[in-house]
């Protein structure tokens, strides 16, 4: 009996998404050509394939956006009741859940995650969000907040080509579940996921102006954080942008929120679980090509456990399906853009030349297309810009630590601090280590696990505010 | 022992033995389950999924164990397992026939000359509840009576006590009354309850001397499950490493469908490594099973699906 046993090729269909050529803008309920007619092109990174023209937003277009959203804020969805606002919600969490496959093989398309994390991820957790915000639109009076508390009104909302669809659940679903209306702006990599969503609040008949999407690049962003129009912004992406953001808002009324950058430490003691720890590692920094910016990009392990971590960590990685994001069997997919593998290409440079030893599992990474193997490096110090800056790819940094309290110091040593993970098998250490890292989210024995009710954000250079949750309310409502 | 490879300060003592199990790694539940689930969304496709349905079905251990079973009852399985579809002369054979001792006899006679081996449970089958001398005196029994296989019970009751210099001691005994026959412990992973138990239960068949590890009597529900697989999985390739044997594993009970042990072959290739995929490493206990394995098998062959009255009831 032969002892090769190849999966065979096992994509999931395209035909699910109707794909336009050209998309507008989605304001005030319709689709509508650029003020400028400046359009821009989006490809599937997997293949560099152009898969449409996207409207390009100016400060114009933002403009009558802003204006649709406020009043329909102040006409519509403000004085409708919380009843009836929830409705509307539910009914795009399931609307959600019956285009599942056609919102999964288009966010892959676009973003070149594998299918199987858009489909049991991306999508499932997006509708998750909707309908736990749904929950909550009508017990707002209970929610801790005072016994009527008001919406802001218009917010502005700025989200990464990471996780498009999801990203945009966590900024609408909380915006509209306490009254307010959006402008959301989709990542320029990544738009399409975000019109389906548009063509989906058509379909529900949600009130036009209550939601309005406008695509476009930096200049789009930009024009969007300087429109005095708005009550609010809501920005997750890098912290360098994150911080133009805020000084440009510096001297407005205008609330905001940052959902940043991280650095994560992901701090495996002796006495682990080492199997599941290893798994825990892999889901760390390879989910979503490392494209996470909770990932667990520093790997610190307890020094005694060194070898038998890494020699199970490489086994597992030469596992791992690498290719056609469409295949239900992939693992790791593409790289979102050819800006971000050139990123990801010179910080992993700069770890060769800083001294520290790459590895990568032997792979076949496919002719077309923006990919980067798995890689690990080993012999990192805490000097290392790979072991400091954020590389925002499937590259892990691997650091170790003596005790427990080397540990916490080194895991807390940097400027950011969104989230941290434990392994250990014994309960008051979890505890005594969770207390003292300085992170938004703490995951002891798992890894980038979200759940709709678990408040998330960072501390410091991460970022400020937090989404989910009944704390993910308060940055909505005027309290 | 014939075999060099134990670690034999491991093995001398009852304490030495209790540090090296209670020394392994912890196993984290809800991680397996995680990593058990994922697993189970792989997508085998056409070419692959006829290559596992073949694999499978040389990886069965036809089994019947019932009281009521006749030299009638074994004749027939022993049948099916040499040409599990008659109609096609293409099926692989099954790996084994598994019987109680008394009716080794039968099903010997009825494999001779085939590949179909004879696995015959022993040493008290299920409980495990006799002496030590009993159970060897059951084990030498069938070995004599022509078994090629012998698929032993430990002692759950010393186990779970912590006595597990008693349960080493009675594979080491069984191993050497089986003389060349391979030895299958069957660690009745539903008795043992927690994964830390089930790797440990592992380790110490492995350091006792089994060829083959095996989860069940099918006896006791639950019987074989992924998770308890995926364990045993990554005990025998650890052991792998530390003692260059290569250990099988046999998921045995509760295992019906095709797709399910597809499933299972899927963890064997990417837990254990594809080394794995052998009849020699790999076994499934079952009965209703292979019917299904046929089933899918032409399903894939010809496009559709032919009813239940295409295959064979034995």
């Amino acid at each position: 009996m032969t002892s090769t046993w190849e999966y065979a090729p096992a994509p999931e269909s395209r035909d699910v998404v109707d794909l336009r050529s050209e998309y507008g803008l989605f304001i005030d309920g319709d689709f509508v050509e650029p003020h400028g007619g400046g359009t821009f092109k989006t490809v599937n990174p997997a293949t560099e394939e152009v898969l449409a023209a996207v409207g390009e937003a100016d400060a114009e277009d933002v403009d009558r956006a802003v204006a649709a959203a406020r009043r329909a804020q102040t006409e519509v969805w403000g004085p409708m009741s919380d009843a009836e606002r929830a409705k509307y919600l539910y009914r795009l969490a399931r609307v959600i859940q019956e285009r599942a496959r056609e919102l999964a093989v288009l966010e892959t398309l676009d973003n070149g995650k594998p299918i199987k994390e858009s489909r049991d991820v991306d999508v499932p957790t997006a509708a998750a969000h909707y309908f736990s915000y749904a929950g909550w639109a009508d017990k707002l009076a209970h929610a801790g907040f005072g016994s009527d508390p008001q919406p802001l009104g218009v917010a502005g909302q700025i989200i990464p080509w990471n996780f498009p669809f999801l990203m945009a659940a966590w900024k609408v679903a909380p915006a509209l579940a306490t009254g307010n209306t959006c402008v959301l702006k989709p990542a320029e990599t990544t738009p399409l996921s975000a019109l389906l969503l548009a063509e989906i609040l058509q379909q529900i008949d949600l009130p036009p102006g209550v939601v309005n999407i406008v695509t476009g690049a930096g200049g789009t962003g930009q024009a969007l954080v300087e429109h005095p129009g708005l009550d609010k912004i809501a920005f997750t992406g890098s912290t360098s942008v994150g911080k133009q953001i805020q000084r440009a808002l510096a001297g407005r009324p205008t609330k905001l929120t940052l959902e940043l950058g991280g650095k994560a430490a992901n701090v495996i003691f002796d006495d682990a679980a080492l199997d599941q720890a290893v798994e825990g590692i892999v889901n760390g920094i390879f989910f979503n090509q490392g494209h996470v910016c909770c990932a667990g990009s520093r790997l610190l392990v307890q020094e005694s456990v060194l070898e038998p971590v890494m020699d199970r960590l490489k086994r597992r990685l030469g596992t791992l399906r690498i290719g056609d994001p469409l295949d239900k069997n992939t693992d790791l997919g593409a790289i979102n853009s050819a800006e971000q593998l050139a990123r990801i290409t010179e910080l992993t440079d700069s770890g060769d030349a800083q001294g520290a030893q790459r590895w990568q599992p032997e792979c076949q990474l496919p002719d077309r297309g923006y990919w980067f193997a798995p890689t690990v490096f080993t012999g990192v110090s805490q000097s290392h810009r790979i072991a400091r800056e954020e590389i925002f790819g499937p590259v892990l940094s691997v650091l170790t630590f003596r005790t427990p309290d080397e540990a916490v110091t080194k895991a807390n040593n940097t400027p950011y601090g969104l989230s941290a993970g434990v392994w250990t098998e014994k309960g008051s250490r979890i505890l005594w280590t969770a207390e003292r890292l300085r992170a938004g989210v703490v995951w002891a024995n798992t890894f980038n696990r979200f759940d709709p009710t678990s408040p998330f954000g960072g501390y410091q250079e991460s970022g400020f505010g937090r989404e989910g949750g009944r704390h993910g309310l308060a940055p909505y409502l005027a309290t | 022992m014939t075999t060099a490879f134990t670690l034999p300060d491991v093995v001398t003592s009852d304490a030495a033995l209790r540090r090296f199990l209670h020394g392994l790694p912890g196993v984290d539940q809800v991680g397996v389950q995680d990593r058990v689930a994922g697993l189970a969304t792989r997508s085998i496709k056409r070419d692959a999924k006829l290559t596992a349905l073949d694999l499978a079905i040389s990886m069965t251990d036809l089994t019947t164990l019932e009281g009521a079973d006749t030299p009638g009852k074994v004749r027939a399985l022993c049948a099916k397992a040499v040409r599990p579809d008659p109609s096609d002369d293409s099926a692989p054979a099954a790996a084994a026939v598994c019987v109680y001792p008394d009716m080794v006899g039968v099903a010997a006679e009825h494999t001779a000359g085939t590949s179909v081996k004879v696995a015959s449970v022993a040493t008290a089958f299920p409980s495990g509840r006799a002496s030590l001398d009993v159970k060897l005196a059951d084990t030498k029994d069938a070995v004599a009576a022509g078994a090629d296989e012998i698929d032993m019970v430990i002692d759950r009751g010393a186990f779970l006590a912590g006595r597990y210099g008693a349960v080493a001691e009675e594979i080491v005994a069984t191993k050497e009354a089986c003389g060349d026959a391979h030895l299958k412990v069957i660690l009745e992973t539903g008795e043992l309850a927690t994964l830390d138990n089930v790797r440990r239960a592992s380790w110490l068949a492995i350091l006792a001397g089994a060829d083959f590890i095996k989860t069940s009597t099918g006896k006791i529900a639950p019987a074989a499950t992924r998770p308890v697989v995926l364990v045993m999985l990554e005990a025998v390739r650890d052991a792998e490493a530390l003692t260059q044997r290569r250990i099988g594993v046999k998921a045995a009970g509760g295992i019906r469908d095709a797709k399910e042990s597809i499933r299972y072959l899927v963890l064997v290739n990417e837990i254990a490594g594809p080394e794995w995929l052998t009849p020699d490493l790999f076994r499934f206990g079952a009965s209703s099973l292979l019917n299904d394995l046929l089933m899918q098998r032409d399903k894939q062959r010809t496009g559709a699906y032919a009813g239940p009255d295409y295959y064979t009831i034995d």
